[in-house]
């Protein structure tokens, strides 16, 4: 079974939901290592990809992908406007041409959303970034390439779910956290959290 | 939380229609938002553009004017503008002669202002980068996002706003930024954090024997929790601060429009010595009352004095707030005759006037 272009517009659209749901946890955590504002700024921008995406609800997964990062881009602000922006804005291009995606195709597609967000963000592995959640994301979805996609989507739920849980002992060297120190010790990483949730409302849309 | 606001969502709105009521010469555009001088662009002059979250009042649009800046981009509560709004505005502002975009080192900022730049470039305007980074309680850029951009900004967007218009081109207003950014220090304290509105509460609790020291201008708490006793403890901790964690070596990166690139310059801060000029900026972080940042001044000019620092120009008051935090911060700008010079330029603002 392959992800369906309609399989990955209910999952953009589903996002709005989803950050409208979970804005306040997010601001939670935000709060504690930042200033407050990750779940508003997630949340509007998922918000404006829901007004935008039925307009190209019947083009290719890669203009659903480029819509949805551009309009992140131009929508949330923050570091999380770039970083999520690049992400489905490089996810798009690997996914040009493709009416369906193959486990394989979506590992791909998740690896070259990662390597961007990595190239703009300039993250490395333990910088407590959204990054230490997808590359074991990543990873997961390559290994799983011969499951079928349910349980390659869970398998990288689950990785993501891990990944939240090894920021919380990271000390921040990247982004406004880590002006705190060895104070960001102890919390959960918004942005890797957010990322959790995109990897959650994915495994929902199926 | 009791705060003079109807809806969260509308803050920022009723806020940019507010200030263009109250200065018509400025003109706000709406999506995507940004203000510029009713005169810009302005014939032969370097377009500058400034911007960053709002809750920083009168931080960037109060600098809009006459020896200043030409435009601004308010982003959302704290939150760093978007490039489209950066784009718009600098093509807004561009007379021909370029923009030059001043960005705070916080990554929001950055990586906006870093995709602006790039989407300008490619559109065909001449487009150059300063970086602002003068918080001196961040050591090191090794384990950090590197010194955060804070009051200095004010300062720095003074003197470029006078030499770009003294007819300073793109390249050499670059250089200038790189001298007045490296020759300034500013550090930050709080005695009470800020409620950013979307949060509704304080963003953390403070005993009243405890001070936040260290704060940048988002309403985190700092880089350590001290103890409080009363005004000159903490003045002399500032000063001494500043003054130890002069020495600074980092990497910056700047836009090589020749290259199509981003190019990385190692950038050194100099130490402030024993018969340095300066200019003293103490600004409140939101919720301090003037009384008290006169009596900082006070503190401040004693402490210059002993260790062999004149003060050629201040300002006290709010220039670059957390909303309500209670704070203050202390600047030092090194200045020299040119900086000085340029400093002392006419300037129309709705938020710094003198000589007109």
């Amino acid at each position: 079974m392959n992800l369906t272009q309609q399989q990955i517009y209910h999952w953009l659209i589903q996002c709005s939901q989803t950050f409208a749901q979970e804005q306040n946890n997010l601001t939670e955590l935000d709060t504690a290592i930042g200033d407050g504002d990750h779940g508003l700024n997630m949340n509007r921008g998922f918000q404006k990809v829901a007004e935008k995406l039925p307009s190209v609800e019947d083009k290719d997964i890669a203009t659903l992908l480029k819509t949805t990062g551009m309009t992140l881009l131009s929508s949330v602000g923050g570091a999380s406007g770039p970083l999520f922006g690049t992400f489905f804005i490089k996810a798009a291009q690997s996914a040009a041409g493709k009416e369906a995606l193959s486990v394989a195709d979506l590992a791909e597609l998740i690896k070259t959303g990662t390597e961007g967000v990595v190239s703009r963000g300039k993250a490395e592995p333990n910088d407590k970034t959204m990054c230490d959640v997808w590359w074991p994301v990543s990873t997961a979805l390559e290994n799983a390439a011969s499951q079928p996609l349910n349980e390659a989507i869970s398998a990288a739920v689950e990785a993501a779910k891990q990944g939240v849980e090894s920021t919380i002992p990271m000390q921040a060297r990247k982004g406004r956290a880590s002006y705190l120190g060895e104070r960001s010790i102890g919390h959960a990483d918004p942005g890797g959290t957010s990322v959790l949730l995109l990897m959650k409302t994915l495994q929902q849309s199926l | 939380m009791k705060k003079l606001i109807n809806r969260v969502e509308d803050i920022i709105s009723e806020v940019n229609q507010g200030l263009v009521a109250a200065h018509p010469e400025l003109r706000l555009n709406i999506d995507p938002t940004y203000l510029v001088h009713k005169d810009a662009p302005i014939k032969n002059k370097v377009g500058l553009l400034s911007g960053g979250g709002s809750g920083h009042e009168p931080m960037h649009s109060g600098y809009i004017g006459l020896g200043m800046l030409d435009g601004a981009c308010p982003g959302e509560m704290f939150t760093s503008p978007t490039p489209d709004q950066m784009m718009e505005c600098a093509m807004a502002i561009d007379s021909g002669e370029g923009v030059l975009m001043i960005i705070k080192n916080y990554t929001g900022d950055v990586l906006n202002f870093e995709t602006a730049a790039e989407l300008l470039h490619d559109a065909g305007t001449q487009v150059a980068t300063v970086l602002v980074d003068d918080d001196v309680a961040v050591k090191d850029s090794l384990y950090t996002a590197g010194r955060r951009g804070v009051a200095n900004t004010v300062l720095m967007e003074k003197i470029l706003g006078a030499a770009a218009v003294k007819g300073y081109t793109l390249d050499q207003l670059v250089e200038l930024g790189h001298k007045t950014n490296n020759n300034g220090y500013s550090l930050g304290v709080a005695l009470h954090a800020c409620t950013v509105p979307a949060a509704g509460k304080p963003s953390f609790e403070l005993p009243d024997n405890e001070m936040e020291f260290g704060v940048g201008i988002h309403g985190e708490p700092g880089i350590e929790r001290r103890s409080f006793s009363n005004l000159n403890n903490t003045v002399d901790q500032m000063f001494q601060t500043l003054i130890d964690n002069g020495h600074y070596e980092r990497v910056i990166r700047q836009w090589d429009r020749q290259n199509s690139c981003w190019q990385e310059h190692k950038q050194i801060k100099q130490p402030l010595k024993k018969g340095d000029r300066v200019i003293a900026l103490v600004n409140n972080l939101g919720a301090t009352p003037l009384s008290e940042l006169y009596a900082v001044y006070h503190r401040l000019q004693t402490c210059c004095h002993q260790f062999g620092l004149t003060i050629e120009r201040n300002l006290v008051g709010s220039y670059c707030t957390a909303l309500d935090m209670q704070g203050v911060s202390i600047t030092l700008l090194k200045v020299d005759d040119e900086t000085l010079m340029l400093w002392d330029e006419p300037v129309n603002t709705p938020a710094l006037r003198w000589k007109c």
